[in-house]
């Protein structure tokens, strides 16, 4: 009824092409968008912020980071903890080094160095395909943990081996720290998050995307229509490596503020976020967001209602969360192999005949 | 999805809702994960006493304690959520049981004006109360801890370890790294060599440590571990035949859970600790009549007397303490978290307090001030006898090197004012 394109017409190639052609579908987005940006900085509290917004913004930047790598240029990555790591550390020396440089130039530095680890790390990926490639970037992320606990250097010579943000602004505004408001937080990853969402559905569906596709398809074919794999590989590691550089920079500086390498970027955060991939939607935006929501927000949910609503003991709702968490992927997968994109795509399908199916 | 799931939350958070006026407590446990055989012992002990004194004497005070738990898993990003979800409550203390949680924690307790206790861990230049305000660690901390092991293997070796081998097996993580400054500090002093080799989390994987200690065959290994990475560790000692008796565990690596497994090779295998152990106290007689006969236990009850539990009663003794301090001080027996803050400030526990509690001569007499949060640095060594199943003091308690450590803490805690824009001072 609402959801078609019927009426909806179009004048310009330009208008035609658009991310959201059906007039419904976008201004759901633009309602999405200000909603994200004008109202929920104003009710946001400390709890909502660090505790379910922040992790799901700087997960969902990460996972569009793997998504463009995976998804779209079928290139299996280990490493992402590892180049999480990378951007965190690379945020840290340049927050400490050069204190009166805005934060937004850190961050978006701290991608570019990552980006280019990325780089280095992806060329054995035009040797080695598949499996053997997801081992090669395992390497990577054993590596770069390693290299962050083994020399002094990238933490400042402290005495404990972490690092830990200091205070800074952005226009005035304390954007890490303790003192942070949660809004100004909320609203710095929001940015990044946005950007990168609008970056890489553009870069996904111009001719470099479709040289990723291509490769992912079939990269002899590719090869053989004249796409150059080598430039096709390592731009999707470099931009995949960027978002991940921008989410881990984010992760360290913004949300958690403190961070032990081993800890928080180690293997587990590599299969966390490739679970998020895969669980939304390989080769999808929006599944990269709804992986991230998923794995994010579940967790805090079923706790909520174990332990503040049922009163249940905590290890048994810990324990809980891990089995319905596993239970809920396995069905997922299960159902809807190509995951939430997929099955919000269905639902799209079905919404556009609704309510004459015939 | 997205928007049915964060509107379930949303009415979870609503029904949720704000705690009753208690004096709230918050128990960030570890029940679940690697780390959960030492976290379960020191959780059921910290709530346990909390419901002795909400059962036998109605509360602190006249006021009833309402003990939050949490399950964090060790995990730094679990224990920041349990950090803000619980901090609407208004808790009276934080007591993580986590040193990387504690770092994540002490620029955020400051900010927001909540004191947090690190019984034995943390961070150690929070000793310097002038600059880390909210932030508490007495009795010892792991400096105290490495000077003390030192000490006790001087003892052993007739005060002269010029040219002996110690290696230091530790958790490649915050926690582990905290004594390698002490410990190269010392080495200067007394001429001894020091070998690191580091393990990474969990600490399952340790056969290339082992083989390193079995081929250079240092004279004395010291361990900060945590978790399984102990129960590895000891067993892997056996394996290589390592003597012992000449093989020494901070506190978090000596409890029950970590030599039993490796059976009647750990005989021998040494640990130190801050306050005393076993179940000789009368307070355990008011503990099974209150407590656990009336099924109002942590966990499955089954943990009194380890050295966990007794770990986790002493800070919960000690918190106890701390409020009851504050509750004079203030004149009232609501207290707020910054009253609180200035009750352990003033905490003083002496023998006569410990006897009237039930715990006499459990840990070392002690007195907090501005300038001093974390205690006088006794410890003592004790023993596994595998035989008995139980540890055994087999020294007194030592004060660690204040000589040493004092300057460390120093240098240490200034750096961090300096970073943070503190101006040190104690009004």
């Amino acid at each position: 009824m609402f959801y078609r394109e019927a009426g909806d017409f179009k004048t310009s190639y330009l208008e035609d092409n658009q991310t959201f052609p059906i007039r419904f579908d976008r201004y759901r987005y633009y309602a999405v968008l200000a909603v994200a940006f004008l109202v929920v900085p104003f009710i946001i509290n400390d709890y909502w912020a660090n505790a379910i917004l922040l992790p799901f913004l700087i997960y969902g930047i990460a996972s569009i980071g793997l998504n463009v790598l995976t998804g779209y240029c079928g290139q299996v990555s280990l490493g992402t903890g590892g180049f999480m790591a990378v951007g965190a550390y690379a945020c840290y020396k340049l927050m400490t080094a050069f204190p009166e440089v805005s934060m937004f130039i850190h961050v978006i530095l701290a991608g570019g160095i990552t980006a280019v680890v990325g780089v280095l790390f992806g060329l054995p990926s035009l040797r080695i395909k598949g499996f053997y490639l997801a081992v090669a970037t395992l390497a990577a992320q054993f590596f770069l943990v390693w290299l962050f606990n083994r020399v002094p250097w990238f933490y400042n010579y402290s005495a404990s081996g972490q690092i830990s943000a200091p205070e800074r602004s952005v226009f005035g505004v304390l954007i890490t720290g303790p003192n942070a408001p949660s809004w100004a937080t909320y609203l710095f990853c929001l940015i990044f998050l946005t950007l990168a969402g609008i970056i890489a559905r553009n870069l996904t569906r111009g001719t470099v995307g479709r040289s990723w596709m291509a490769i992912r398809d079939m990269d002899i074919a590719a090869e053989i229509i004249g796409v150059n794999p080598l430039r096709a590989k390592m731009t999707a590691f470099a931009v995949s490596s960027f978002f991940v550089g921008i989410a881990g920079a984010l992760f360290f500086s913004i949300y958690l503020g403190a961070v032990e390498v081993g800890e928080a970027f180690g293997i587990q955060k590599s299969f966390l976020v490739l679970f998020m991939v895969i669980i939304g939607g390989l080769g999808s935006i929006f599944g990269s967001l709804a992986g991230a929501a998923f794995l994010v927000v579940l967790p805090v949910v079923l706790k909520l209602i174990g332990v503040d609503i049922l009163g249940w003991p905590t290890d048994i709702v810990a324990h809980f969360q891990l089995v319905i968490v596993g239970a809920l992927i396995i069905t997922f997968l299960v159902l809807e192999p190509h995951g939430i994109a997929q099955l919000w795509r269905v639902i799209k399908e079905k919404l556009r005949l609704w309510p004459f199916p015939h | 999805m997205k928007t049915k799931l964060t509107a379930l939350a949303l009415g979870a958070l609503m029904a949720a809702g704000p705690a009753v006026a208690d004096l709230t407590i918050v128990d960030t446990s570890y029940r679940t994960g690697p780390y959960a055989a030492n976290g379960i012992p020191f959780s059921d002990g910290y709530q346990d006493y909390f419901t002795l004194l909400n059962e036998r004497d109605g509360g602190i005070g006249g006021e009833h304690i309402n003990i939050v738990e949490c399950e964090t898993g060790y995990n730094t990003e679990k224990g920041v959520e349990c950090y803000e979800g619980t901090k609407g409550d208004e808790p009276l203390v934080y007591e993580p049981l986590s040193t990387g949680i504690t770092y994540q924690l002490i620029p955020k307790v400051t900010a927001d004006g909540f004191p947090m206790h690190t019984l034995g861990y943390g961070r150690t230049s929070a000793k310097n109360g002038a600059v880390f305000r909210n932030i508490f660690n007495y009795p010892a901390n792991y400096w105290d801890g490495a000077s003390v092991a030192i000490e006790h293997i001087l003892d052993q070796e007739g005060g002269d370890i010029k040219g002996k081998k110690i290696a230091l097996v530790y958790h490649n993580s915050a926690y582990g790294k905290e004594p390698i400054r002490t410990l190269e500090e010392l080495a200067k002093k007394h001429g001894y060599e020091l070998s690191l080799l580091p393990v990474d989390h969990p600490g399952q994987e340790q056969k290339s440590q082992w083989l390193q200690i079995r081929r250079e065959k240092p004279d004395y290994v010291i361990m900060w571990g945590w978790g399984v990475m102990n129960q590895v560790a000891i067993q892997e000692a056996v394996n290589i035949r390592y003597p012992m008796d000449h093989f020494i565990g901070i506190w978090w690596s000596g409890s029950e859970n970590d030599v039993l497994p490796a059976g009647k090779g750990a005989n021998g295998y040494k640990a130190l600790t801050f306050h005393n152990i076993g179940s000789d106290y009368p307070v355990y007689d008011d503990m099974r009549k209150y407590v656990v006969e009336a099924g109002k236990a942590a966990g499955a009850g089954d943990q009194l007397g380890t050295t966990l539990y007794n770990r986790g009663m002493y800070a919960a003794m000690l918190a106890a303490e701390a409020i009851k301090t504050a509750q004079q001080i203030a004149g009232t027996s609501k207290i707020t978290p910054a009253q609180m803050r200035d009750g352990m400030e003033a905490l003083e526990m002496t023998e006569e307090k410990m006897a009237a509690l039930g715990l006499p001569h459990f840990g070392p007499a002690f007195k907090v001030t501005c300038e001093n949060h974390g205690g006088d640095g006794y410890a003592a060594v004790t023993q596994w006898d595998a035989d008995a199943g139980a540890y055994k003091m087999i020294t007194g308690y030592m004060q660690s090197d204040q000589e040493v450590l004092a300057p460390l803490i120093e240098e240490d805690s200034m750096a961090y004012a300096k970073e943070n824009g503190i101006t040190p001072g104690c009004n």
